[in-house]
């Protein structure tokens, strides 16, 4: 009787932390977006939304916040990266799932969760001191006027952290598709590639645009790392490589000297928004367009 | 293992050819290790042309196994070998071996349907899943495509339920509806053997009942053999009965006599229900 009353308790008691927790957790993204919001209103004293987003201006000293060169440049990074990962990730996965010998899979899975686990400031320096030079060079003997700190090689060390994250998930994809589904296709006279183009990844492709979806939301707050490599130059960028500055490094660096002065801290709090809003857009973008794919 | 220890270890009732006429898979000397486990143990079997041959015994005694060899989905798992051999017989190019370097997997492939325990569409819809493996035989026109769509699925007694909604996700149909499109799948790339791995396991009697007077019915123009757990079902429609236990074939029979007069010590116990 007692005990039963206890566990009861319990259960309820379970039953009441389970749901605060979630609670907390869905608040989050309305929490950190009405802060932001309440805290870059300074900003539209000045300057229309359309000023904000879709002016080249900045010139913080005289109150003019034109984002534009950063929006482009986050873009920029942050589709180059996608376009060099995504063919790697989406090949490498099929390989690793479906051609490679087990121990060979094993050790590329092992050596992608080391890759995943360095700390990006380690990709920022391996693109300071190997890429960026070499694109120098390049740029060079292509006759472009360039020291290498561009938009490109923000987007190759962006590429290259970003390859391990989105793998991961893919490989996962790949491997819960049933194997007698591999078995169907092929008993009906497919080959193994037929079956990986036709059914595995039709299969997988909910999963597919899933993962590429994170992808691009990893890249594209990435700040560290393409900071380091990307040039910081405020222009909008006409080449690969030319400079750019996107937004996370344009928070990262502004913060501790100019982030006293109001206006320019109301600015950055509008960055982070930007940052947040076409995230959280992309992301419901990609939601309704798995919806749509996930009928299988 | 020679052919008379072989033979002797069979059994008087377990002879490689248990039947008149034209056989159209013969296993010859097969065994199978995964890994260093012996799974099929010197395997040897004739298997009947336009007959039904079921293959019975206890869990794990390797009949999926045998199966899959048959059409190579050995291949998937990694770390298997096989000794001896299976030869698929073709009345243009003799005998096939199924395990050979210079072996077509996937003309030999084409030559069986195979059906699952449990139903797997291919993530297309109803029509498609007929039409890929079409696709894959041939050219065919659109209108070519339309008819033979219609017979397959006419052919397994789908078309009236299905012909109004060709094009929705195949996964939406009921179990026992995706069996029988299943089954129309492998039939449309023109097989001359169906195999089947317990087709009617996972579905309701009545799909079960569906699904078995296909294959009675088929038996005529098709080579089946179809593992099956329930004996009633055996009993209703094998033309013949292999049983195995523990990776080796005890004895490969004629159905009536298999059931009435089983020879075997194993097989009594099987037939007795002492496995389960
Ligand atoms: N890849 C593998 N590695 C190791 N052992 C395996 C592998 N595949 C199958 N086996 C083993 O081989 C034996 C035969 O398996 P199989 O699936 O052919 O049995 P089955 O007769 O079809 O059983 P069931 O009636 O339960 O379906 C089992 O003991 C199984 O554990
Ligand atoms: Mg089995």
């Amino acid at each position: 009787m007692n005990i039963s009353n206890h566990r009861r308790t319990r259960d309820r008691v379970i039953t009441v932390l389970t749901y605060l927790a979630m609670t907390f957790v869905l608040l989050l993204p309305f929490a950190l977006f009405i802060g932001l919001a309440a805290k870059s209103e300074l900003l539209f004293r000045d300057n229309s939304l359309g000023q904000l987003l879709f002016s080249s201006q900045w010139r913080p000293s005289s109150g003019e916040f034109g984002f534009k060169p950063f929006i482009v440049g986050s873009l920029y990074v942050t589709l180059i990266a996608m376009l060099i990962s995504a063919p790697i990730c989406f090949l490498s996965a099929i390989h690793i799932t479906q051609y490679a010998p087990r121990k060979a899979a094993k050790i590329v899975v092992t050596a992608i969760d080391i890759l995943a686990g360095i700390p990006s400031v380690v990709y920022g320096v391996w693109g300071m001191v190997f890429v960026v030079p070499w694109l120098g060079r390049i740029a060079a003997s292509l006759g472009i006027q360039s020291n290498g700190y561009s938009i490109l090689a923000g987007g190759v060390v962006l590429s290259i952290m970003v390859i391990p994250f989105i793998l991961n998930i893919l490989m996962e994809i790949y491997r819960t598709i049933p194997k007698e589904l591999t078995e169907v296709s092929l008993s009906l006279g497919a080959t193994r590639w037929e079956t990986i183009r036709d059914v595995l990844n039709r299969k997988a492709l909910p999963g597919i645009l899933a993962a590429f979806g994170f992808g691009f939301a990893r890249a594209f707050g990435e700040t560290m790392a393409v900071l380091m490599v990307v040039g910081n130059v405020v222009m909008i960028p006409s080449g690969l490589f030319d400079p750019g500055y996107p937004l996370p490094a344009l928070i990262a660096n502004s913060f501790g000297e100019l982030g006293s002065i109001p206006e320019i801290e109301s600015a950055l709090m509008f960055a982070a928004l930007i940052l947040l809003v076409v995230v959280l857009v992309f992301n419901a973008t990609l939601r309704w367009l798995i919806i749509r794919v996930e009928k299988y | 293992m020679d052919t008379q220890a072989m033979d002797a270890k069979m059994g008087a009732g377990g002879s490689a050819k248990p039947f008149e006429g034209e056989g159209i898979i013969r296993v010859d000397n097969l065994n199978l290790y995964a890994g260093k486990t012996h799974i099929l143990k010197n395997v040897n079997i004739e298997i009947p042309k336009n007959k039904l041959t079921v293959i019975l015994g206890p869990s794990g005694c390797g009949k999926t196994t045998l199966l899959k060899c048959m059409n190579r989905l050995t291949d998937l798992t990694p770390d298997i070998k096989v000794s001896g051999n299976i030869y698929i017989r073709d009345q243009h190019t003799g005998e096939l071996p199924v395990f050979g370097a210079k072996t077509d997997i996937v003309a030999l492939r084409r030559k069986m349907g195979l059906l699952s325990q449990r139903p797997f569409p291919l993530p297309m819809n109803i029509y498609n899943n007929i039409a890929y493996g079409l696709k894959l035989r041939g050219k065919y026109t659109r209108a070519e495509l339309n008819d033979l769509v219609e017979y397959y699925l006419r052919q397994v007694n789908l078309w009236e339920e299905v012909k109004d909604r060709l094009r929705s996700p195949a996964v939406r149909l009921s179990i026992g509806q995706q069996q029988r499109l299943c089954l129309a799948r492998g039939l449309a790339v023109n097989p001359d053997i169906i195999l089947a791995d317990e087709p009617t396991s996972a579905l309701d009697p009545v799909s079960s009942e569906a699904i078995e007077k296909q294959f009675a019915a088929l038996s005529k123009d098709f080579t089946l053999v179809m593992v099956t757990h329930v004996l009633r079902q055996a009993r209703r429609i094998a033309d013949y009965v292999i049983f195995m236990y523990l990776g080796e074939v005890i004895e490969m029979r004629p159905a009536q006599e298999f059931f009435e007069d089983p020879r075997e010590e194993q097989t009594k116990k099987y037939l007795s229900g002492a496995f389960n």
